[in-house]
C-alpha cells in the first residue's frame, strides 16, 4: 500500500491570501469559497490535488469541500484554457438572439460549449444572466464584459486574447 | 432644485455624468444623513423614520424595510453580535439595476449600510456580490477603502461610539444564493442551499446570529429618507407605494435601459416613452414585469401602473421592476423552454419537486417546441405547474418562481402551445 498523498501544496502567496480572509471570519471553514477562488485565480482551476491541499489548510474534509466546489458555477473542477469565454443564455439575451449568437461564437472558436481550444487559449462556457440586459447579447471574457456584441466583431474581440 | 430631489438613487449620477466619486457624493450632501443619524438620532428613530416612509424591499418581495429592521432591534446588543448583509447577488434574469447602482453610486450603498447597521445594532456588515460583477466589485472595494480613510467606516464613526466593519463577499455563482437563507449559507462558505424557516434570519442568520438581509436598491434609498423625511419620500410615488423605483426594460425596444421614476409609473409610459417604443416591425405581446420568475402580463395590463399592489392584483409581481419584453417574433413555447432551462439548472437540488420536476417540464417544452408534442402534454404541464409551484411543497420559493412564467404562458399563449402540438412544428421557425 502506498502512503503517498496526492496533494499539491499551497504556495506561500496562496496561504497568505487565504489567511487574510480567515482573519475576518469566525472559523477557517467559512473561508472555503474564498480559498477555492484564490487558488483558482493562481492555478486556473481546482484539481483534486489542489482541493485536498485547501481542505487540509482549512481543517475540513476534502469531500465536504468538493461538495462546495461543485455547487458553484464559477469554480472550475476541470482544466480551462488561458481565457474563459462565457456567453449569456438567459432570457433577455435569448429574446435578442442569444441562440444564434451562441452558434456564431462556437463557429468562431471552433469548439462547443464545455470545450477548450487545442492551443489552450479559450474555454467556452454558457453563463446565466450577466446583469447587462440592456446590452444583449452579452458575453464575459475573463473579467471583461462585452455587449451588445455584433457577430462580425467576434474575430477582432477574440484576437485581443490570442 | 437638484435632480436628487426627484431621483434620490441616481440623480447624482446624472448630475456628475457617470461614476459618483467620494468628493462628488459629499458635494451632493452625501454622508450627512449618516452623520446626523449617528450624532442626533437613536437607532429606533432611524427605524421609525424608514417605517413611516413605507420603504419596501426592492429585491422582489416588497417587505417593509423598517418592519424587518424592527425584528432585529430587540436582540442582544453585544457589540459585533449581529450582522447586516446586503444582497448584491443580482442574478434574476433580466435584472441589471443593482449593477448600475454599485458601479456608479457605490457610496450611496455604503451610507445606506451605515444607517441600516446603526439602526439594527450591527457592527459587521457584508455585501454579498455576484462573482461575475467584476467592475462593480472594483468600484465598491475602492469606495469602501475611501470611506474607511475618512472614518465613515471603522471605529468611532463621526466621533460616535458606533463601529462598522464592511466587507465584500464575492459569490461563487448560483442563482439560489439570492434567496436570503441560501445566501447566508454561502456567506458562511457552505453550499448555497436554503435553510428551513423558522427561525428567520433576524432571529438566527449568519453564523447563528441575528442578521438582516436587504437588497442593494433598498439600502440606497435610506440616506435620502433620513435627509428629507418620510413625507417627502411618500410624495415621490404616484400611487400608494412610496418613493422612486429603478425600472428597466430589455427586449426589442429602441432604447433598452434603466430609469429612476416615480413608483407607479405606467407600463405603457415605460415602454413607449422611456424605452422609445418597440423597434420597427415588432409588436409587443407579453411582459415579464419583474424578472424571469414573474407571471406574464399582456395587452390588457399595459396601462397599469407599476407598483407592488397593482401588479399583484393583476396576477403577477413587480419583482425587481426590470421588465423583459416578448415581441411577436418570439415563440412563447421556446421562450418558456429557455426560462425553464435556467430554473432547472439553477435548482439547488434539495427538494424533489424542484430537482426532478423542473427538468421534466423543460423536456416537455423542448418536445413541444421541436414538433414532438403529444396530446395530453399541456394537461401534464398544467398538473406539474400546480404540483411544483405550490408553496409549501418545497423549502424555498425557487420552484414557485419558476412556475410563475410557465403557468401564465400556458394561460395567455395557449393557442401557440396547441398549434405546436397539432401541427408538430414551431410556426415561428418557418419565418
Amino acid at each position: 500500500m502506498s502512503t503517498v498523498e496526492l496533494i499539491s501544496p499551497l504556495t506561500d502567496e496562496e496561504r497568505y491570501e487565504i489567511e487574510a480572509e480567515i482573519a475576518h471570519l469566525p472559523d477557517r471553514e467559512s473561508a472555503a469559497i474564498d480559498a477555492l477562488m484564490i487558488v483558482q485565480k493562481h492555478r486556473g482551476w481546482i484539481s483534486d490535488e489542489s482541493l485536498r491541499a485547501i481542505a487540509r489548510f482549512l481543517d475540513m474534509s476534502a469531500a465536504t469541500l468538493d461538495g462546495i466546489a461543485t455547487f458553484y458555477n464559477l469554480i472550475h473542477r476541470q482544466p480551462v484554457g488561458r481565457n474563459v469565454v462565457m456567453v449569456c443564455d438567459s432570457v433577455s439575451c435569448y429574446v435578442m438572439g442569444a441562440d444564434s449568437f451562441a452558434v456564431k461564437v462556437q463557429d468562431q472558436l471552433g469548439i462547443k460549449f464545455g470545450e477548450t481550444t487545442p492551443d489552450d487559449c479559450f474555454t467556452l462556457l454558457p453563463i446565466v444572466c450577466l446583469g447587462a440586459c440592456d446590452r444583449a447579447p452579452t458575453m464575459l471574457i475573463n473579467e471583461d464584459l462585452f455587449g451588445p456584441v455584433k457577430e462580425d466583431e467576434l474575430t477582432e474581440i477574440f484576437s485581443r486574447y490570442s | 432644485m437638484s435632480l436628487q430631489d426627484t431621483k434620490p438613487l441616481i440623480g447624482r449620477v446624472q448630475e456628475v455624468g457617470g461614476l459618483v466619486s467620494l468628493s462628488d457624493y459629499e458635494a451632493g450632501g452625501g454622508y450627512t444623513a449618516a452623520h446626523r443619524a449617528l450624532k442626533q438620532m437613536t437607532p429606533s428613530d432611524v427605524i421609525d423614520l424608514v417605517r413611516e416612509a413605507n420603504l419596501r424591499g426592492r429585491g422582489g418581495a416588497g417587505f417593509p424595510t423598517g418592519v424587518k429592521w424592527g425584528f432585529a432591534k430587540g436582540e442582544p446588543q453585544t457589540p459585533g453580535y449581529k450582522y447586516l448583509v446586503c444582497n448584491g447577488d443580482e442574478m434574476e434574469p433580466g435584472t441589471f439595476k443593482d449593477r448600475y447602482l454599485i458601479e456608479f453610486n457605490p457610496h450611496s450603498l455604503i451610507e445606506g449600510m451605515i444607517l441600516g447597521a446603526y439602526a439594527i445594532g450591527a457592527e459587521k456588515a457584508y455585501v454579498f456580490l455576484r462573482g461575475e460583477y467584476h467592475e462593480p466589485n472594483r468600484q465598491l472595494a475602492r469606495a469602501i477603502a475611501e470611506a474607511g480613510e475618512k472614518n465613515y467606516l471603522g471605529r468611532s464613526i463621526f466621533g460616535s461610539d458606533f463601529n462598522l466593519d464592511l466587507r465584500i463577499h464575492l459569490s461563487g455563482g448560483r442563482y439560489i444564493c439570492g434567496e436570503e437563507t441560501a445566501l447566508l449559507n454561502a456567506l458562511e462558505g457552505k453550499r448555497g442551499q436554503p435553510r428551513y424557516k423558522p427561525p428567520f434570519p433576524p432571529a438566527s442568520g449568519a453564523w447563528g446570529r441575528p442578521t438582516i438581509v436587504n437588497n442593494v436598491e433598498t439600502l440606497c434609498n435610506v440616506p435620502a429618507i433620513i435627509r428629507n423625511g418620510a413625507q417627502w419620500y411618500h410624495d415621490l410615488g404616484l400611487t400608494e407605494d412610496s418613493g422612486t423605483k429603478i425600472y428597466g426594460i430589455s427586449g426589442r425596444v429602441n432604447k433598452p435601459g434603466l430609469w429612476e421614476l416615480p413608483m407607479g409609473t405606467p407600463i405603457r409610459e415605460l415602454v413607449d416613452v422611456h424605452a422609445g417604443g418597440m423597434r420597427d416591425g415588432y409588436k409587443l405581446r407579453g411582459i415579464l414585469p419583474g424578472g424571469a420568475s414573474t407571471d406574464y402580463l399582456v395587452e390588457e395590463h399595459f396601462d397599469l401602473p407599476m407598483d407592488y399592489k397593482t401588479i399583484q392584483d393583476a396576477g403577477s409581481r413587480m419583482g425587481t421592476g426590470t421588465m423583459i419584453l416578448m415581441d411577436d417574433s418570439i415563440c412563447p413555447v421556446d421562450m418558456a423552454r429557455n426560462l425553464q432551462h435556467f430554473f432547472a439548472q439553477e435548482s439547488c437540488g434539495f427538494c424533489t419537486p424542484c430537482r426532478e420536476g423542473l427538468p421534466w417540464v423543460e423536456e416537455l417544452l423542448a418536445d413541444i417546441e421541436n414538433g414532438n408534442g403529444k396530446d395530453g402534454d399541456l394537461e401534464l404541464l398544467d398538473q406539474n405547474a400546480r404540483y411544483i409551484g405550490a408553496p409549501g411543497n418545497t423549502f424555498c420559493l425557487h420552484a414557485t418562481g419558476a412556475i410563475e412564467p410557465l403557468q401564465s404562458a400556458l394561460k395567455y399563449f395557449r393557442d401557440d402551445f396547441e398549434h405546436h402540438i397539432e401541427h408538430k412544428s414551431c410556426p415561428y421557425r418557418e419565418n
